[in-house]
C-alpha cells in the first residue's frame, strides 16, 4: 500500500512511517523509560479539600519513612522566592500551596525518596491541618458580588479575571435590532480534559560540577519550557538543557509548566541527584491543565430568505483558581475570534469574561488553537437553530451564507484575514460521499416507522499555524519556528526543527517535504527534533501549527541550501549560474539537458571541489515568521440513531471531508483525522470533568472520565479538498485539531435533528444516554 | 515450595519471551513495574494504573493480562510475553507488520499493549470480523489512532497468516 521512502518526489506520497519500527518493537524511549545513576523519585501531597486554609504542614513523620530523602514545603519554597510561579497567560500560580488551597488535588508538599513506593509511603505521613472553607464553584455565583474572594494574593475586590472583547459591539445590538428573523442559544462546553495516555513528567538532573541543569520533560515545547524555567529558576538558559523524548500524545496537555516540573528541579538541585516524577492519571486528571468550559449565549441575526446579518456572543469562561490557560499573550479568550466561521457575517460581536473558581487552573488549547473548538462549536451549533427556525435544509442555509471562493482573501469582521477556501466544494464533497438527499429519503421512511434517526452537519473554518510575530506572542517571545539543515558529504541529511512531535510523525513529514525541496530521498533525512542543545530555537508543537510554521521553515531552509547548491552545480557544470536550472531532482545546463548534476554530487563537491573562494559545507537555518495564519476548513456529516428504549446514540456513519491544503503525506493526514474525530466523539459524547458542590472532582480516573474504546468508536469514513494556502512556503494550512473542532458539532446537530421533529432544538454536551433518555421521556418518546 | 526472602524482598523466577529471569521485589510490586524496572524491559507502558487504558497488557500464560492489576509475586514461576519477544531474528511479526504498513499507531504508547491482546487474539481465532477485532480490544485505549486503522492492521495480519499457514 504505502509508497517507498527512497522515492525522489515523495510529496504527496502515502510514506510508511519511519518512526513505527521502534515503536512496534517497544523501543520507544518514552520518559519514564529513563533511568539515571542515583535517580531519586518524587511524589506530591495533594489537598483533599477544594478550599480551604493551611493551618500546618508537619513533615517529621515522613522523613521516619526508611528511602525517604527529602520534604519540600511551600514555606521552604517560599524562602527561596520560589513559592509562586508565572502562567503562561501572565498570571501566577502556586508552585506548593502556603496559605490556602484553592482546588482539589491541589500541590501542597512533595516528598523525595528511593523508589516510587516509598516516595508515596512518604506523602502518606506529611500530615497538613486544614481548615475547611466554603467552595466556589459556579462561574456565575463567582462573578457575584456574594461570592468570597478567592485570590487574596491578587488584591482583587472580585473573582473576575478578564474581560475580552473584538468586534464593533453598537453595529451589532442595531443590527440584531432590525434583523427579521433571531434566533438565541445557550452553549456550553463543559469542562474537559486532553488525557493523552502517557502521562506528565519529568527529570530533573542538575550537575553540581558543572552547574548544568538537564531537563527530561513531556514537552511539546521544549525551548519555551527552557526559557520559562530560566525565568523561574533563575538559572542561565544555557545551563538549562531540555530533552523532550518520545511522548504518548500530547493534545496540548504538554505545553504548560506544571508545579511538579519545578519542584524536581528544586529538588534535583538541593539534593545534587537526579529527580524522576511522573503523574499519576488521577493527577492527570484532575490537576494537569483542562480544556474548555466555557458557558456561551449566542444570537445571530438573519432576513426571512436565510441570509445572515448579524453575531453576537457574550462568554463566561470558568479557568480554575489560577489563568494558567495556554494563549498567545494578546488574546486573553485564544482565537475565538473566528466565531463567526465560515459565513459572510456583516458584523458580529464577541465578549468573553474570565473567572477564578475553585477548581483546577488551565484553559488548554485542547487540540484546537486557543478556543477554537469552543468557536465552531457554537457557530455550527446555531446556524442549525437558525436552520429549523427558518424551516431550511440546514445545507441550504450554509450555502446562501457561505464566504464564497472569489472572495478570499476574507476580512472577517473579527479581524481576521481568511488565506482561502472553497466551503462549497467541501461540502459537496461530504455530500456526495454519504449521498445526502438518498440519506434524507430514507429517514423520512424510518421516521415514518417511529426511528429516531438524525443527520447532522458541521461546515467549520479552522484557524491555525500560529502565529505571525507581528499579531503572536507567548510571555513577549514570538512565535515563529525553525529549521537548519546539514547536507553531509555523502548526500545523506541531518534537519532539526524547533517543533517537538508527540505522535504526529515529523520524522516521516518532515524528511518528505526537505526531500522533495532537495530532490533527495526521505529515507537520507533524518529529523530531530525535542534537543534543545543541537536544534533551533522555535515554539513547539500545539494549535496544528507544526506544518505551517515549522514546515514553513524547513522548506525555507531547503530553499537557503539549494541555493547555494545551485552556485556549486554551475561551477561542476562549468556554466554560469544563470545557465543553471532545476528540475526538482537535478541540476542541469539549461538546454542541455544531458549535462546534469544531483543534490549529491553537490553536496560531495561542498567539501571536495568548491568554486574560489566559496564558503565550504552545504547547510542552512530558516526562523520563519508566517505572514499570516492559515485556514484549513472541513465539511463533516454524521447519521445517528437513537435507541428510545435507552437514550443511547449510535453513530451509523460519518463523513468527514477536510481541506487542508497541501498534502505532505496522506496517510498520515488521514490518520490524524481519525484520532481527531475519536476524541471529538468522546467530547460529544461521554466527557466531563464535573464536580459536586464541595469542590469534588467526580472523574479522576479512566472509569468515570471516559474515553472512546474502540467499540463504540465510529468507523470513520474520509476524502479531502484541496486548496493551497496562497501565502504558505508548500501550500500546506495544518490538519491535527481540525477534526476534534469540527465534530462535536456534526455529533450534536444530528441528535438533535433526530429529536427536532419533537420540538427539541438545543441539547447540552455530553450527551449521555440518560440525559437522551430523559429527553425522549419529557417528549413521550420512550418505549420499554 | 519455600519462597526466598531477602530483607522483605521477595525472589520472583519468570519466564519472560523464552528467557529466565529472577529479581527481588516487595509484596505490593506490580507486575509492569517489575517488568519495567526490574527486568528492564520498557516496552510495557503504564497509563492509568487502574485496569482502564490496558497499555501494560502482556500475556501470562498466553492470557492478555493488564500487569497494572497482577502482583509481581503472583507471576513467580510462570511465563510472560511481552512486546519485546514479539517477532523473530529481528523480522517483524506479521501483526507488527501489519500496524505499520497500516499507520496503526500514531504516538505508539498504546501499541504494545495494543499488539499483546491483539497477539493473543489472532492465535486463538480461525475467523475474525471487524466486530469481533473492536470487542477484543476494548480494554485497550488509544488517543491517537481511532481505532480504524488498528482494527485493519488486525485483520490483515490474520489473512496474512491464514496464508502463511496455508503456504506451509
Ligand atoms: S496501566 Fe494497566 S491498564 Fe492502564
Ligand atoms: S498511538 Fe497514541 S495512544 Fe495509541
Amino acid at each position: 500500500m504505502s509508497m517507498d521512502v527512497t522515492e525522489t518526489q515523495p510529496l504527496g506520497k502515502a510514506i510508511k512511517r519511519k518512526e513505527d519500527p521502534r515503536f512496534i518493537r517497544g523501543q520507544g524511549r518514552y520518559l519514564d523509560d529513563i533511568v539515571l545513576p542515583h535517580m531519586l523519585y518524587m511524589a506530591l501531597v495533594r489537598s483533599p479539600y477544594a478550599h480551604a486554609r493551611i493551618k500546618s504542614v508537619r513533615t517529621e513523620d515522613a522523613y521516619a519513612v526508611k528511602g525517604v530523602k527529602a520534604v519540600l514545603t511551600g514555606e521552604d519554597l517560599a524562602a527561596m522566592n520560589l513559592a509562586w510561579m508565572p502562567t503562561l497567560a501572565g498570571d501566577q500560580q502556586m508552585v506548593l500551596a502556603t496559605g490556602k488551597v484553592l482546588f482539589q488535588y491541589q500541590e501542597v508538599a512533595a516528598v523525595v525518596a528511593e523508589t516510587r513506593e516509598a516516595a508515596e509511603d512518604g506523602v502518606s505521613r506529611v500530615d497538613v491541618e486544614y481548615e475547611p472553607l466554603t467552595p466556589v464553584m459556579d462561574p456565575f455565583f463567582a462573578l457575584s458580588s456574594d461570592a468570597p474572594i478567592l485570590r487574596e494574593d491578587r488584591e482583587q475586590t472580585n473573582n473576575h479575571i478578564f474581560h475580552w472583547e473584538v468586534g464593533n459591539k453598537e453595529d451589532t445590538d442595531a443590527a440584531l435590532a432590525s434583523s427579521p428573523v433571531v434566533v438565541k442559544e445557550q452553549i456550553r462546553m463543559p469542562r474537559v480534559h486532553p488525557a493523552p495516555l502517557e502521562p506528565c513528567g519529568c527529570i530533573a538532573d542538575y550537575q553540581n560540577s558543572t552547574g548544568k541543569l538537564t531537563w527530561y520533560v513531556t514537552s511539546q515545547a521544549p525551548h519555551a519550557h527552557r526559557t520559562v524555567l530560566a525565568m523561574v529558576s533563575g538559572l542561565p538558559e544555557h545551563m538549562i538543557h531540555v530533552v523532550s523524548p518520545d511522548i504518548g500524545g500530547g493534545f496540548g496537555n504538554k505545553v504548560p509548566v506544571y508545579p511538579g516540573y519545578v519542584c524536581a528541579v528544586v529538588m534535583s538541585i538541593k539534593l545534587g541527584q537526579p529527580i524522576k516524577w511522573i503523574e499519576t492519571r488521577t493527577e492527570n486528571l484532575t490537576t494537569t491543565n483542562f480544556a474548555r468550559d466555557y458557558h456561551m449565549t449566542a444570537e445571530i441575526g438573519a432576513t426571512e430568505d436565510g441570509h445572515v446579518t448579524v453575531l453576537k456572543v457574550t462568554t463566561i469562561a470558568d479557568h480554575g483558581a489560577f489563568d494558567a490557560a495556554a494563549d498567545p499573550s494578546k488574546f486573553p479568550a485564544g482565537l475565538f475570534s473566528i466565531v463567526t466561521g465560515s459565513y459572510r457575517f456583516p458584523v458580529a460581536f464577541a465578549e468573553v469574561d474570565g473567572v477564578y473558581t475553585n477548581k483546577a487552573p488551565g484553559g488548554v488549547a485542547y487540540r484546537c488553537s486557543f478556543r477554537v473548538t469552543e468557536a465552531s462549536f457554537l457557530i455550527e451549533r446555531v446556524m442549525n437553530t437558525l436552520a429549523y427556525r427558518l424551516s431550511l435544509d440546514p445545507v441550504e442555509l450554509r450555502r446562501r451564507n457561505f464566504i464564497a471562493p472569489e472572495e478570499f482573501p476574507y476580512q472577517s469582521p473579527l479581524g481576521w484575514v481568511y488565506d482561502s477556501g472553497n466551503y462549497a466544494k467541501t461540502l459537496d464533497t461530504a455530500l456526495a460521499i454519504i449521498d445526502y438527499s438518498q440519506m434524507r429519503r430514507e429517514q423520512e421512511k424510518r421516521r415514518e416507522q417511529g426511528e429516531l434517526v438524525g443527520i447532522g452537519i458541521s461546515t467549520f473554518t479552522e484557524i491555525v499555524g500560529a502565529g505571525p510575530s507581528h499579531t503572536f506572542d507567548i510571555l513577549g517571545i514570538k512565535m515563529f519556528d525553525s529549521c537548519e539543515i546539514r547536507i553531509h558529504p555523502t548526500g545523506k541529511v541531518i534537519a532539526r526543527l524547533g517543533a517537538r512531535h508527540q505522535g504526529q510523525g515529523h520524522e516521516t513529514t518532515f524528511a518528505q517535504l526537505i526531500a522533495q525541496e532537495l530532490g533527495l530521498s526521505a529515507a537520507d533525512v533524518l529529523i530531530e527534533e525535542g534537543d534543545t542543545d543541537t536544534a533551533p530555537y522555535g515554539l513547539g508543537t500545539y494549535a496544528s501549527r507544526s506544518t505551517p510554521t515549522a514546515g514553513g521553515a524547513a522548506a525555507l531552509a531547503a530553499r537557503r541550501v539549494r541555493k547555494k547548491a545551485e552556485q556549486i552545480a554551475a561551477h561542476l557544470l562549468e556554466v554560469s549560474q544563470d545557465d543553471v536550472q532545476w528540475d526538482g531532482t537535478r541540476f542541469s545546463a539549461k538546454g542541455l539537458s544531458s549535462r546534469s548534476v544531483t543534490m549529491a554530487d553537490v553536496a560531495l563537491a561542498a567539501y571536495t571541489n568548491l568554486p574560489e573562494g566559496m564558503e565550504p559545507g552545504l547547510e542552512a537555518t530558516y526562523y520563519y515568521d508566517p505572514p499570516n495564519l492559515t485556514f484549513p476548513n472541513g465539511a463533516y456529516i454524521a447519521v445517528v440513531s437513537i435507541d428510545r428504549g435507552t437514550g443511547q446514540v449510535h453513530v451509523e456513519r460519518f463523513v468527514a471531508v477536510d481541506d487542508c491544503g497541501t498534502v505532505i503525506n496522506p496517510m498520515v493526514v488521514e490518520g490524524q483525522i481519525h484520532g481527531g474525530l475519536t476524541e471529538g466523539f468522546g467530547i460529544a459524547f461521554m466527557q466531563e470533568i464535573a464536580f459536586d458542590s464541595d469542590g469534588n472532582n467526580l472523574a479522576p480516573n479512566f472509569m468515570d472520565y471516559l474515553v472512546p474504546t474502540a467499540v463504540e468508536t465510529p468507523h470513520w469514513e474520509t476524502g479531502r479538498t484541496v486548496t493551497p494556502s496562497p501565502h504558505h512556503p508548500i501550500g500546506a494550512k495544518g490538519v491535527g485539531e481540525s477534526p476534534n473542532v469540527g465534530s462535536p458539532a456534526a455529533f450534536v446537530n444530528a441528535v438533535v435533528d433526530a429529536l427536532a421533529p419533537y420540538g427539541v432544538t438545543n441539547l447540552e454536551i455530553p450527551l449521555f444516554p440518560w440525559k437522551i433518555w430523559e429527553v425522549l421521556k419529557q417528549h413521550g418518546l420512550t418505549v420499554s | 515450595m519455600g519462597r526466598t526472602v531477602i530483607n522483605d524482598q521477595i525472589m520472583v523466577h519468570v519466564t519472560i519471551n523464552g528467557e529466565s529471569r529472577h529479581a527481588l521485589a516487595e509484596p505490593r510490586t506490580l507486575l509492569a513495574y517489575f517488568i519495567r524496572d526490574n527486568l528492564g524491559l520498557t516496552g510495557t507502558h503504564v497509563g492509568c494504573d487502574t485496569t482502564s487504558c490496558g497499555v501494560c497488557t502482556v500475556l501470562l500464560d498466553g492470557v492478555p493480562v493488564k500487569s497494572c492489576t497482577v502482583l509481581a509475586v503472583q507471576a513467580d514461576g510462570h511465563d510472560i510475553e511481552t512486546v519485546e519477544g514479539l517477532g523473530h531474528n529481528g523480522q517483524l511479526h506479521p501483526l507488527q507488520q501489519a500496524f505499520w504498513d497500516n499507520h496503526g499507531l500514531q504516538c505508539g504508547f498504546c501499541t504494545p499493549g495494543m499488539l499483546m491482546t491483539t497477539t493473543a487474539l489472532l492465535r486463538n481465532s480461525v475467523d475474525l470480523t471487524e466486530h469481533e477485532v473492536r470487542r477484543a480490544i476494548s480494554g485497550n485505549l488509544c488517543r491517537c489512532t481511532g481505532y480504524v486503522n488498528i482494527v485493519k492492521a488486525v485483520l490483515e495480519a490474520k489473512r496474512r497468516m491464514g496464508e502463511e499457514t496455508r503456504k506451509v
